[in-house]
């Protein structure tokens, strides 16, 4: 037998899955992904988040940026580092644990994309409520989501990597009809 | 029915499992009266309620909810961690 | 007949329709209703008990009479109101419960022995035999008396649910509603401003009256359009709330695509909208409520608002000569209108003596409607005057007994209505309505200036309530006379005279039900059917309330009225339930072998929200028995591969994780050494097996905890509370990682020689023992080898991150194949398992423990866990409770289903004498015969005992010899291999 080698493969197929009414359904590239938990006392990890990445410890509903790194508030207790690996310092401040597989990503971009998510999601979407920066863990068509808001019209959703189909065929569903609104 | 969980918000129903009632665990090995009292015997009042709900689609916080039985209407909520406090 | 001018319908556009296979012609901007009227059509539908000839009554959603099946085939939709229904080129309807036709239909026979069938006549005659109710009596009532059916197919519309958030929502877009939407929208809030019209503006749109010096429906559309340039205000027109729910919550109907003749494909027909406010505003205006004579519902007869509304809105006269009488001012504003209009009015008549006018037409004071005629559309309208009996030539009866205040929605959380005696009818309760504030009519607040008012003060109080300023807001001027009535439910008099014209409800039935005591007004209800039809008793149940207090020798205010509840219209339910079809049920979980799975033929199962291979099938394999048999023999003989991706997986970490695990685990995890591995048995509080699995110790404060599948979830949410509420003062932490690993069980004597291969390095049992675990790499990926076994064999599970999984289980399987092993599936694993005893929730069904299953050794005495205290009661251990066991059969070949039960041999197989039940059972190819898991009293006393099975279900019985629960390698040699 041939060595064995291994094929890493995103939960779906990156790139453009639709385009209607201005706004697409896009599935991002894997990112790397980790899960910070602090424990009890926070202070050790926030410092070494800001030594090591440049990056503020976000309050609960909020992101927090950097060059080529950002840092989710993603829970109670919880942090999700997205983009670099962690920096070893991090390990001594927070447990750290690899999610890079484990999440499934989307971007929903475009006029209509409030409408969409409106259909699936009962967070409130208002721009007032849920700002871009902000970000939330939610429900999303029965599935637990983190749902992060880009820019004025634009939202990231992650799903579990198992239900990405789902997340696709609901988020494509609802765009449809949303765009079917515009037709009559 | 909205909850509102300290860490994240007014939020809807959905997001939330109910964990029964804020009840002290007894704790001691034996059964007794205590561990009776805990696991089958509730109390149904005509209104303050105070409840458990996870915000299992949420942020995984357990919240301890205070609720009027008569009106729905939600009184408090807590982070269950902190004592509900 | 159509009028030659006016109406806010456009002329240039004509559209054609069918109604009962007729075509006609309307316009746009028509209703269904206003067209047929439009053309002529007086009866449009037949009554719902007596199959009486029935016209249109209203031009709202309160329509008892007018309803009709819209479209056909599979599209065919009952029960649709006409004067709700926007007309659209090609629209198709018919009319409904009548056979053969709406002019002749043979079940009006019903009418002609009505006195057999009033109220509680089915409760009192078809009684006996009992055995007729289900196969004669129901479906022949069934058939006779009822409204629209469905087709019977499939719905292939789409629908649609959606979510809004908003600070003010504004229930209707009358005067009062628009306003309210004006004070709030200038102050900057968000609003949301629903009306079920298609335009807004309510009572405007019908109203010949001005306000701010302009017609009342222009003004109506400059209001709109200032909203509209509002960015923080949402109109949503076509959009009914139906019902209020706790912490703001609206449900909100929106017709989407019923008013077009072509739909996009995804377009959906309706959506339900679940629209959260911290404040409402209910102007939802006031129904107008008729009075009670006999034959009061004869084609012709209608609400004299509604009347306004097809003149003024519509331009179409429901007759050439009028009749118009009521209690109160609103008869006045209809006869001025219909002059106005052009139309003749045969007579004014107002049950108030003192009552004037100064309309030409001739008036009668201090006068009632007794009685009219025509039953395939109205000829005569007789009149009680101080004089005697007047009889007037008239094919159109406007009536106005009053008007109701729309407060439906302010009962919806148990507000109580309060009597006014001012207006004559309920007003919302001042409190009981958190954050619903009413307004304009469905306050009270009748005339327009004074519903302009109080939308605006209505808006102005929730602005204050949420913290805001509140701009000033001028109103404009509108007609302000005082609203005057003068309570009148009913005309005495001879015959029927109806109070619920869609249940066919008359005064005689709320009098019967009355005499029988059924004095409660639920009661009523509930014996005479009053209020409980489509409409539900919009325009009838006040009356109906007042005619059961006078009955009874109470007011109105004593009688009380019935409770409203949600919906205020019907809602489809493919409307509460959209998203919910086919895929939309539930998510699907796929694991990462799902496609090559699926490229193998292996059929897929559920296990929960996952799909895994049921087995996978080979050349030759014609059942599935056979494919299972092959798999198990692989494993057994070589070597097997199987997805166990699902099983939960809880990576658990801090200062306190070991005492974690000890505390939510029966057995003890603080002593497991780094690198090793242990079965866990995880209890409710009440003492009962919860869960089961493996966890291993990945470093000092560091475990890895394995669930079911099915309890993945219930387990996570039992750590959590374990965590946050009973310990909350430990560092624990926990993290699920079950979608970031891929893993697979490598079970079988060849696993080592395997994964030696495929790893390039020696697994022995001195570098990974049984239950052991260590770190691995297969080029720079690192992962997780454990040395466990569900399957009783030498068997492995290899991790790998997700991304991996599909590229390392195609050639996993590959090895595998060539060593004459192969990817097997979940039949199989259920075989391999029950063959060794092992668990799943087939056993672990939430009314077994540890001392049934054999396991109570697992739960420690050295340490506190959960459910300890409840495991220790004397009931839960006592030696005669049904235990595990195995089960074989004697003799030639014989079945043994799961779900069967056990019983003693000679005694009847009754439940009283039940020994137990069967749980687990399979076909073990390894041994040639089936094996079973089940439960039975003192079981493991009884090993070597004979125990009958009978399944009743199947009608199969079998004798079983009891035996130990595992069937193979009882002393566990080959997993430790």
């Amino acid at each position: 037998m041939p060595e064995l080698t291994l094929i890493a493969q995103n939960a779906l197929p990156q790139g453009v899955v639709t385009t209607l009414a201005g706004t697409r359904i896009e599935v991002l590239p894997m990112r790397r992904l980790t899960a910070l938990m602090p424990g009890p006392d926070a202070g050790p990890l926030a410092e070494a988040l800001m030594a090591q990445h440049g990056l503020g410890l976000p309050a609960p509903g909020a992101v927090e940026h950097a060059e080529q790194a950002e840092c989710l508030w993603f829970g109670m207790g919880q942090y999700l580092l997205v983009g670099p690996a962690p920096a070893p310092g991090l390990a001594e401040a927070a447990t750290l644990t690899d999610q890079s597989d484990a999440w499934a990503t989307v971007l929903l971009e475009g006029p209509a994309a409030r409408d969409v998510l409106a259909r699936l999601c009962p967070l409130d979407l208002r721009a007032r409520a849920f700002a871009p920066g902000a970000t939330a863990r939610t429900e999303l068509a029965h599935m637990a989501a983190s749902v992060t808001r880009t820019g004025p019209d634009g939202f990231r959703v992650m799903v579990f990597r198992s239900m990405a189909e789902t997340l696709l065929h609901e988020l494509r569903a609802a765009l449809e009809a949303v765009a079917a609104r515009g037709m009559v | 029915m909205r909850l509102t969980c300290p860490l994240c918000g007014e939020r809807d129903l959905r997001e939330f499992t109910y964990r029964g009632a804020a009840l002290a665990r007894p704790e001691g090995e034996a059964w007794g009266d205590d561990w009776h009292d805990y696991i089958h015997l509730r109390d149904n009042p005509a209104g303050e309620s105070r409840e458990y709900w996870a915000h299992s689609t949420g942020c995984a916080a357990v919240l301890l909810v205070t609720r009027d039985t008569r009106t729905h209407e939600v009184l408090g909520s807590a982070l269950a961690k902190g004592g509900g406090a | 007949m159509r009028l030659s001018t006016g109406g806010q319908i456009d002329r240039s556009r004509p559209l054609d329709f069918r109604f009962d296979g007729v075509a006609y012609s309307g316009y746009h901007g028509d209703t269904l209703a206003s067209a047929l009227m439009a053309n002529g059509l007086k009866v449009v539908g037949r009554s719902f008990k007596y199959h009486r000839p029935r016209g249109i009554f209203s031009a709202g959603s309160e329509e008892p009479n007018a309803l009709v099946i819209l479209g056909a085939g599979a599209r065919a939709e009952p029960n649709v109101r006409a004067t709700m229904q926007e007309l659209f080129a090609g629209l198709e309807a018919r009319s409904q419960n009548r056979w053969p036709s709406l002019d002749w239909d043979v079940m009006e026979v019903n009418d002609l022995v009505a006195d057999f069938l009033g109220a509680g006549f089915y409760y009192k005659t078809f009684m006996w035999p009992k055995a007729f109710w289900e196969k004669l009596y129901e479906p022949v009532i069934r058939r006779a008396a009822g409204l629209g059916a469905l087709s019977g197919q499939a719905d292939p519309d789409a629908n649609e649910k959606a979510f809004a958030h908003c600070d003010l929502l504004v229930i209707g877009a009358g005067p009062a509603g628009l306003m309210a939407a004006l004070q709030a929208g200038e102050a900057g809030v968000d609003v949301i401003l629903c009306d079920e019209d298609r335009t807004p503006g309510g009572s405007l749109l019908s109203s010949t009256e001005d306000v701010d010096g302009m017609a009342a429906p222009d003004w109506a559309a400059e209001a709109v359009a200032r909203l509209e340039a509002m960015p923080n205000v949402r109109i949503m027109t076509r959009t009914t709330v139906t019902g209020v729910y706790d912490g703001g919550t609206y449900g909100a109907l929106e017709r989407v695509g019923r008013h077009l003749q072509h739909r996009p494909g995804p377009l959906p027909v309706d959506c339900f909208w679940r629209i959260v406010a911290k404040r409402a505003v209910l102007a939802a205006g006031a129904l107008e409520r008729p009075v009670a004579f006999q034959d009061n519902d004869r084609p012709g007869v209608m609400l004299s608002s509604a009347l306004r509304a097809y003149v003024n809105r519509y331009a179409v006269a429901p007759g050439s000569s009028v009749t118009v009488f009521g209690n109160n001012d609103d008869a006045h504003r209809t006869a001025r209108d219909l002059l106005a209009a052009g139309v003749h009015v045969a007579g004014l008549i107002d049950a108030r003596h003192e009552a004037t006018t100064d309309l030409d037409l001739p008036f009668y004071p201090g006068a009632v409607v007794s009685r009219v005629t025509g039953r395939m559309g109205l000829e005569t309208v007789s009149l009680r005057t101080h004089k005697g009996e007047v009889k007037l030539q008239s094919d159109c009866l406007a009536v106005s007994g009053g008007w109701n205040p729309s407060l439906h929605l302010t009962c919806h959380l148990n507000g109580r209505p309060v009597w006014d005696e001012g207006i004559a009818s309920f007003l919302p309760a001042p409190e009981g309505m958190p954050g619903l504030i009413p307004a304009g009519g469905a306050a009270g607040h009748f005339p327009t200036w004074e519903a302009l008012e109080s939308g605006r003060a209505a808006a102005a109080r929730a602005l204050e309530e949420m913290g805001h300023a509140v701009p000033h807001q001028k109103v404009p001027e509108a007609e302000g006379a005082p609203y005057s009535v003068k309570a009148l439910w009913h005309v005495p008099g001879k015959g029927r005279a109806w109070l619920d014209l869609a249940n066919d409800v008359t005064v005689k039935d709320v009098r019967t039900a009355a005499s029988e005591n059924f004095r409660s007004v639920e009661h009523m209800k509930r014996y005479t059917t009053q209020g409980m039809a489509p409409d539900q008793g919009k325009t009838s149940n006040l009356s109906a309330m007042a005619v059961l207090g006078d009955a009874t020798g109470r007011d109105v205010a004593q009688t009380g009225i019935t409770t409203y509840r949600p919906p205020y219209v019907p809602v489809p339910i493919a409307a509460m339930g959209a998203g919910g079809k086919g895929r939309g049920f539930a998510p699907e979980r796929l694991t990462t072998s799902h496609g090559r799975s699926l490229a193998m033929n292996a059929p897929m199962i559920e296990a929960g929200l996952w799909y895994r291979p049921s087995y996978f099938p080979r050349a030759g394999e014609k059942t599935w028995r056979q494919s299972c048999d092959r798999e198990v023999s692989m494993v057994r003989q070589s070597v097997g591969i199987a997805d166990v991706s699902t099983l939960g997986k809880i990576d658990i970490q801090g200062r306190d994780a070991g005492a974690f695990l000890d505390f939510v685990y029966a057995n003890t995890f603080s002593t497991l050494k780094e690198g090793r591995v242990r079965y866990g048995l995880m209890l409710r509080e009440d003492g009962h097996v919860m869960d089961d699995g493996t966890t291993a110790r990945l470093g000092p404060q560091h475990y890895l905890m394995t669930t079911t599948t099915a309890a993945a979830g219930e387990v996570m949410g039992h750590l959590e509370f374990a965590a946050q509420v009973l310990r909350p003062d430990w560092d624990v932490r926990l993290i699920s990682v079950t979608e970031q690993w891929a893993q697979f069980a490598v079970a079988g004597p060849q696993s080592r020689a395997l994964l030696e291969e495929v790893l390039g390095r020696d697994l022995g049992s001195d570098v990974l023992p049984f239950m052991g675990w260590m770190p691995v790499t297969i080029g720079d990926v690192g992962g997780r080898l454990f040395r466990i076994s569900f399957s009783g064999e030498l068997a492995y599970e290899l991790a790998l991150p997700a991304r991996y999984g599909e590229s390392l289980f195609t050639q996993l399987v590959k090895r595998a194949e060539a060593r004459g092993g192969g990817a097997y599936g979940m039949e199989a694993l259920n075989v391999l398992r029950i063959e060794k005893g092992l668990l799943t929730h087939a056993e672990l069904h939430g009314r077994t423990t540890a001392f049934d299953l054999g396991l109570d050794r697992m739960m420690s005495r050295k340490k506190a866990f959960i459910g300890q205290a409840g495991a220790s009661r004397p009931g839960l251990l006592a030696e005669d409770r049904e235990r595990l066991v195995g089960l074989r059969p004697v003799g030639a070949v014989q079945m043994i289903p799961a779900g069967a039960f056990l019983f003693n041999e000679g005694d009847e197989a009754v439940r009283e004498s039940a020994q137990g039940y069967v749980t687990s059972t399979a076909f073990s190819p390894t041994l040639g015969h089936t094996v079973a898991l089940g439960f039975l009293k003192s079981g493991p006393d009884r090993i070597g005992e004979r125990i009958r099975m009978v399944d009743h279900l199947r009608g199969v019985v079998t004798l079983c010899e009891v035996c130990e629960p595992c069937f193979l390698d009882p002393e566990g040699e080959r997993p430790r291999a």
